[in-house]
């Protein structure tokens, strides 16, 4: 109890640490070197059958799918074939995410959000899947699948609105930018707890099937989030119960400051579906098209009902963790230049190009474009109030919604209160 | 001395003790290489290397197991949990296993575990960035429950959380980390720096847990506060002129019930404030305390001032953060009865 017992000033041993401690890809004094990642060629994995059984896609759990090559064409089995016009839908889409990210990012560097995180670099994840699935299936985000949201057509001024907690948020002010609650367009309510919602889509999966409804669910979390036990919870239920799940792991290589090092354990994400008798995927997250292939395979199976799958998406986290954190402080600047899978808007525009079915022109006049209607959502959605001078919802409104019918004690709460 | 902020302090604390005695290490998320959110553990990976401030992978009740494990073979873990609102995935954990195992093996088996988290709102993080669930934890028979109000006392308090043989729930209200504050979230900043317990003693110092701290006599009422409170307390009661004892805590398990009761049984009047929700908070036990040690010298209901029973939220956090107007109010209550 007192230092007489355990004090450091007592005769100690002098240990000798035998601890392994895992390593970071890189630090601001020690360079990023990707040259010894296995980057397998584009076009050279095989697409097996829906309803290939866990154990033959060894290969896939531990390769990397990619369809796009460096020269923006599209290779292999996984080429999802998509026609121009779905495309050029895809780039709009990442175009539109990155704008939005970009305005939200300033509006909280001048104070007018509490908060903020973007998904720069990972477009491709929350976008070509959203694509891939069909507007009944459940979404289950985390805080860096916003791309979905656009996908399936919310209003920008509507998010903007939610980030600025006024009075046209849908979620009455209650949670932080950015954590997004949509049910018109079957987006779940993210939490700012990691990895919790994993294991709840897996549920939702489970009574899409007893209801013997066609419906999946897709649910995301980080390399970082890997490590939580609800994680292992989703793989195990999803394979008990063969529910039509896609659990999706976005590698964007780091968790705050912490590497995937940490949450690897040496491997790739996909390879842990193997021991649960679910097919592993890897796939190339900055690779449009095979995002999309890789998606729609998965989505596929679940609905001829042979279950879950899971999914790793490996790609870069270019952005900061949040607007809290500043990444220079733990890892080299020039890494994401470093990074060898490039960039996903880049990738998928040289594919358009190539096809004669873009332009540089265009790619600028729609860059302009929908940095205008940043603007303009903008302005307007500061007319419905701000963080700090509000309006809000009614003060009255922090008391409902805690149970369907507001209890007697906190209806005396907010009397005290005067509201 | 030194002006230090609570971040320092802590992180002085914690310097103090992995120098003195290779047993104890710091565990956790972003701990290591970046040296915390808060920057609580900047410079102990330089200082000590990664197997002294070790990161760890995302998943709380990984951690704290990882933490009992350690502590039953001979090491004194440190823990940070990034935020009180992430400590819930190490519930069971903590409450079935680090709390009970002394109980539960005779006296065998034991962890020294000191679990420090950051806790409180008035940072606008919403709800998952902002919860104060101490009384979670002092609910549970095991585990000791500590939240300092300054510098001095958070460096004094955390080494002998530390040294302590018994696990001990640290938790820091962030709201203070920068400096005192005084609930009037429009006013500049204060620094720990203008305030003299931002004044601490470099080196090893204990501040004992289990004792509480009078930082204001007098004698009209007593106000029971902790964290964050203790100087909205202050603030409220020098702002409306009350001759009030404010009692700062410092340690709610195992509670000073005797500096408690002789304040009350002195005053015969008691407010009892907390940020966390109302029902079953720990606001409860002291009302419960102060009726039976102090019921024939009381001249008023004791008060309960708290944050409301909802959610902490993003936009009305001011609306729920105990005020000092809030504060005032209950206290005059309490001075309406002669």
């Amino acid at each position: 109890m007192t230092s007489e017992t355990n004090s450091g000033l007592k005769s100690q041993p002098q240990w000798q640490s035998r601890l392994h401690v895992p390593t970071a890809s890189s630090r601001p004094d020690q360079p990023a070197d990707f040259t010894k990642l296995d980057i397998p060629p584009a076009g050279a994995a095989e697409r097996p059958a829906t309803d290939v059984p866990a154990e033959q896609t060894r290969e896939l759990a531990y390769g990397l799918v990619r369809v796009l090559d460096d020269d923006g064409k599209a290779l292999g089995d996984w080429n999802p074939q998509l026609d121009a016009d779905t495309l050029r839908q895809g780039l709009r889409h990442m175009l539109h995410v990155r704008a939005y990210d970009e305005r939200m990012f300033r509006m909280q560097r001048q104070g007018n959000l509490s908060f903020y995180i973007k998904c720069t670099g990972e477009e491709a994840v929350a976008v070509a899947q959203g694509m891939a699935l069909k507007s009944g299936d459940m979404l289950f985000p985390s805080y860096r699948q916003h791309g979905l949201l656009f996908v399936r057509g919310r209003s920008v001024l509507d998010m903007m609105c939610h980030c600025l907690s006024n009075s046209r948020d849908n979620i009455k002010g209650r949670q932080l930018p950015i954590m997004y609650s949509w049910k018109e367009g079957n987006f779940f309510s993210i939490s700012g707890n990691l990895g919790t919602q994993f294991s709840q889509s897996v549920g939702w999966a489970m009574a899409s099937a007893y209801k013997g409804e066609d419906h999946v669910s897709s649910a995301w979390v980080g390399d970082g989030t890997v490590a939580a036990a609800d994680v292992y919870h989703a793989l195990h239920f999803a394979a008990t119960y063969r529910a039509p799940a896609l659990l999706n792991v976005v590698n964007n290589q780091w968790a705050i400051s912490t590497p995937q090092s940490f949450a690897s354990t040496g491997t790739t994400f996909a390879a842990r579906a193997q021991g649960f008798n679910i097919p592993g995927i890897r796939v190339d997250g900055n690779d449009f098209l095979a995002v999309y292939a890789v998606t729609q395979w998965a989505a596929e199976r679940a609905r001829q009902g042979h279950g879950p799958t899971m999914i790793e998406l490996y790609s870069y986290r270019v952005a900061s963790h949040s607007t809290s954190d500043n990444p220079d402080a733990y890892r080299d600047k020039t890494e994401a230049e470093r990074w060898p899978l490039g960039d996903p808007v880049e990738r998928l525009k040289q594919h358009l190009i190539n096809l004669g079915e873009w332009s540089e022109e265009q790619h600028q006049a729609l860059e302009a474009e929908l940095k205008d209607e940043m603007t303009a959502s903008w302005k307007e959605a500061v007319k419905y109030g701000s963080l700090e001078e509000g309006p809000h919802w009614p003060v009255s409104a922090m008391f409902e919604d805690v149970f369907k019918e507001m209890p007697a004690h906190l209806r005396k709460q907010r009397q005290d209160l005067g509201v | 001395m030194a002006a230090l902020n609570m971040i320092q302090a802590l992180n002085s604390a914690m310097d103090v003790l992995i120098e003195r005695d290779p047993a104890v290490l710091v565990i956790g998320e972003d701990v290591g290489y970046f040296g915390g959110v808060f920057r609580c553990t900047e410079g102990l990976y330089e200082k000590y290397g990664a197997h002294r401030a070790l990161d760890m992978p995302i998943a709380e009740g990984g951690i704290v197991a990882t933490a009992i494990g350690m502590g039953v073979n001979g090491l004194r873990p440190i823990v940070e949990i990034q935020f009180a609102d992430y400590i819930y995935p190490a519930f069971d954990q903590i409450v079935s296993e680090l709390a009970r195992l002394r109980h539960r093996s005779g006296g065998e088996y034991s962890a020294p575990v000191t679990i420090r988290t950051p806790c409180g709102g008035g940072i606008r993080g919403g709800q998952t960035h902002s919860q104060s669930p101490e009384g979670v934890f002092t609910h549970v028979c095991g585990l000791k429950t500590v939240m300092p109000s300054n510098p001095y006392d958070a460096k004094g308090l955390l080494i002998s959380a530390i040294e302590d043989d018994d696990p001990v729930i640290f938790f820091e209200p962030k709201r203070i980390y920068n400096g005192p504050f005084d609930g009037d979230h429009h006013k500049a900043g204060q620094a720990w720096a203008t305030h003299p317990m931002g004044e601490v003693p470099e080196g090893y110092y204990k501040v004992p847990l289990g004792k509480a701290s009078i930082v204001r006599p007098g004698s009209d009422v007593t106000i029971l506060a902790y964290g964050t409170m203790v100087h909205v307390a202050q603030a409220a009661v020098d702002a409306a002129g009350i001759d009030a004892e404010v009692i700062d805590l410092r340690t709610l398990l195992p509670l000073d019930t005797e500096t408690i009761a002789e304040s009350v049984q002195k005053t015969g009047r008691c407010v009892v404030i907390h940020e966390a929700t109302r029902t079953s908070g720990f606001g409860a036990e002291l009302v419960a305390e102060v009726q039976e040690s102090c019921f024939w010298h009381l001249k008023a209901p004791i008060e309960r001032v708290t944050g409301w029973d909802t959610p902490y939220p993003h936009a009305f956090e001011w609306e729920y953060f105990p005020s000092q107007e809030r504060i005032i109010e209950a206290i005059e209550r309490t001075l309406e009865t002669d």
